[in-house]
């Protein structure tokens, strides 16, 4: 009985030392889509990184980078990332991929958005039937979106009756809530065919090219702070544009559908 | 109701299967929890004695405000950890933030004036039985809390499994300073957590019966190890 207890308290205490680890934020969007679980153990045989990754929104992600917590991000906000260069925070931006949002909504589709050509007629059909809207509300790439394409269909989510509920949560936890009020939502396409719990749910429109999701990635400045593994970021990136990376990203595929396009520039 | 049926079977083959995956989450939880759980006793324990031997000034506020932590919502505590631990923060050059010391650091702080708490109404009581033969014995302060300790040990375990029980099915502030990273932080409240955003949820709710189940052996266990409640002890 000691024995085993004694065996137990070294299992538990039992301290594995890590070599070369780096932290990544990453967007839920990124994560909930499975990618990660693909790329990570690739990273790991041909780099020996150990990447950790921090799954927060975008904006969350951008302030892990601010305040230094992090050693690189990979976000999808276009402007929001350029201030972040701008503001000298991170030293570069480097386009990994891309995937399209997808607009999903109950099967019935009460605002008859599957029938409109663009996002803007959709969206217009969505507030003018005031369906209920399930929006991610959290600072994120995907919420960011949303309200460009509100402000686009010359509308304003601010002044919008209860039938707009805007949750403050991740894709998966907002799918959930969506799926639970019978909610249109805005998702990007990978995340959305990943979810489990799609009940009542059905991907109503996609292909305008204005739901284009670029994915980038941003080593954090070690002018700024000091203690950023600059070397490991810099062999992650080499990676994550190399042409491993592109097999692995644009072979990515649930249910036959292909999730991301990889589009990273070698010079 | 087929989902909580998924659940169970989800649990059930996770056990059955001796998930890897499942193993090292469950260990982490323990290393968290447990580590917090002695550094908080080793803090709580004399201090809540303490508490009741000593008669001072601010004693009521003291206590009125010890009772008040007991409550302390983990998602502040949580918050505070990691603006304290960034970066940006006053400890940031220690790096600990994102790593199951971080966590560690938030549930003590949480769970250490449960375990006063408790520590101090049961302490009273049998102060109040002591307090003659231990004053005519002309003991010190210290002999005094010593022979409370010892002799309370059974109320303490309970304070100390209370404890134990919060930091275990604790979600809020490890996730917020452990950032749920998986192989480094992700713990079995924080997977539950990861698998439901997933809409996974026969997975989550597998992993919760795993943490129930876990939570049922540490009490089992120190049960029997310390034989409370034998025929003839009481």
């Amino acid at each position: 009985m000691i024995r085993h207890l004694i065996l137990l308290i070294n299992l538990i205490w039992a301290t594995a030392a890590t070599a070369d680890t780096l932290r990544m934020a990453v967007t839920t969007s990124f994560h909930n889509s499975g990618l990660a679980d693909v790329l990570l153990p690739a990273i790991q045989k041909d780099t020996g990184l150990d990447v950790h990754l921090l799954v927060v929104g975008t904006g969350q992600a951008l302030r892990l980078g601010r305040a230094g917590d992090v050693d690189a991000v990979l976000v999808h906000a276009r402007s929001a990332e350029d201030t972040f260069v701008s503001e000298g925070y991170g030293t570069h931006r480097r386009e990994i991929m891309y995937n399209d949002f997808v607009l999903i909504g109950p099967q019935n589709d009460p605002a008859q958005i599957a029938t409109q050509n663009t996002v803007t007629g959709a969206m217009t059909a969505l507030a003018a039937t005031r369906a209920p809207f399930v929006s991610r509300g959290d600072d994120s790439g995907t919420h960011k979106k949303e309200i460009a394409l509100w402000v686009d269909a010359g509308l304003d989510p601010d002044a919008f009756g209860p039938w707009y509920r805007s949750v403050g949560a991740g894709m998966g936890a907002s799918l959930n809530t969506a799926a639970g009020l019978n909610a249109y939502i805005l998702s990007d396409r990978a995340s959305w065919l990943n979810f489990a719990n799609k009940s009542g749910l059905a991907l109503l429109f996609s292909g305008d090219p204005t739901l284009f999701n670029q994915y980038a990635f941003l080593p954090v400045n070690s002018a700024r702070h000091p203690h950023v593994r600059t070397e490991a970021v810099q062999r992650l990136e080499q990676w994550l544009t190399g042409p491993k990376a592109k097999s692995l990203i644009n072979g990515f595929s649930i249910d036959g559908q292909n999730l991301f396009v990889f589009n990273a520039q070698n010079p | 109701m087929t989902e909580i049926w998924d659940g169970v079977r989800a649990a059930f083959w996770l056990v059955v299967q001796l998930d890897a995956d499942l193993i090292d989450i469950t260990l982490r939880s323990l290393h968290v929890s447990l580590t917090a759980l002695v550094i908080a006793c080793v803090i709580a324990l004399p201090a809540g004695t303490w508490l009741a031997v000593r008669r001072f000034r601010f004693r009521r506020a003291a206590i009125a405000t010890l009772n008040a932590f007991m409550g302390l919502p983990p998602v502040v505590v949580g918050l505070i950890v990691y603006l304290l631990l960034s970066r940006n923060g006053p400890f940031g050059v220690l790096g600990l933030l994102f790593t199951p010391t971080a966590m560690i650091i938030a549930q003590v702080i949480i769970i250490t004036p449960l375990i006063m708490s408790i520590t101090h109404q049961a302490m009273r009581e049998l102060w109040a039985e002591y307090h003659d033969l231990l004053i005519s014995l002309n003991t010190t302060r210290t002999q005094r809390i010593r022979t409370l300790l010892w002799d309370g040990r059974r109320a303490l375990l309970t304070a100390a499994l209370a404890g134990f029980g919060r930091a275990i099915g604790e979600v809020g502030a490890i996730i917020i300073v452990g950032g749920n990273i998986d192989q480094v932080t992700r713990v079995l409240t924080t997977a539950i957590a990861l698998e439901t955003s997933k809409g996974d949820f026969a997975l989550a709710l597998g992993l919760g019966f795993v943490l129930i189940g876990l939570s049922l052996m540490v009490n089992y266990l120190t049960h029997s190890l310390s034989q409370t409640e034998r025929s003839g002890r009481w």
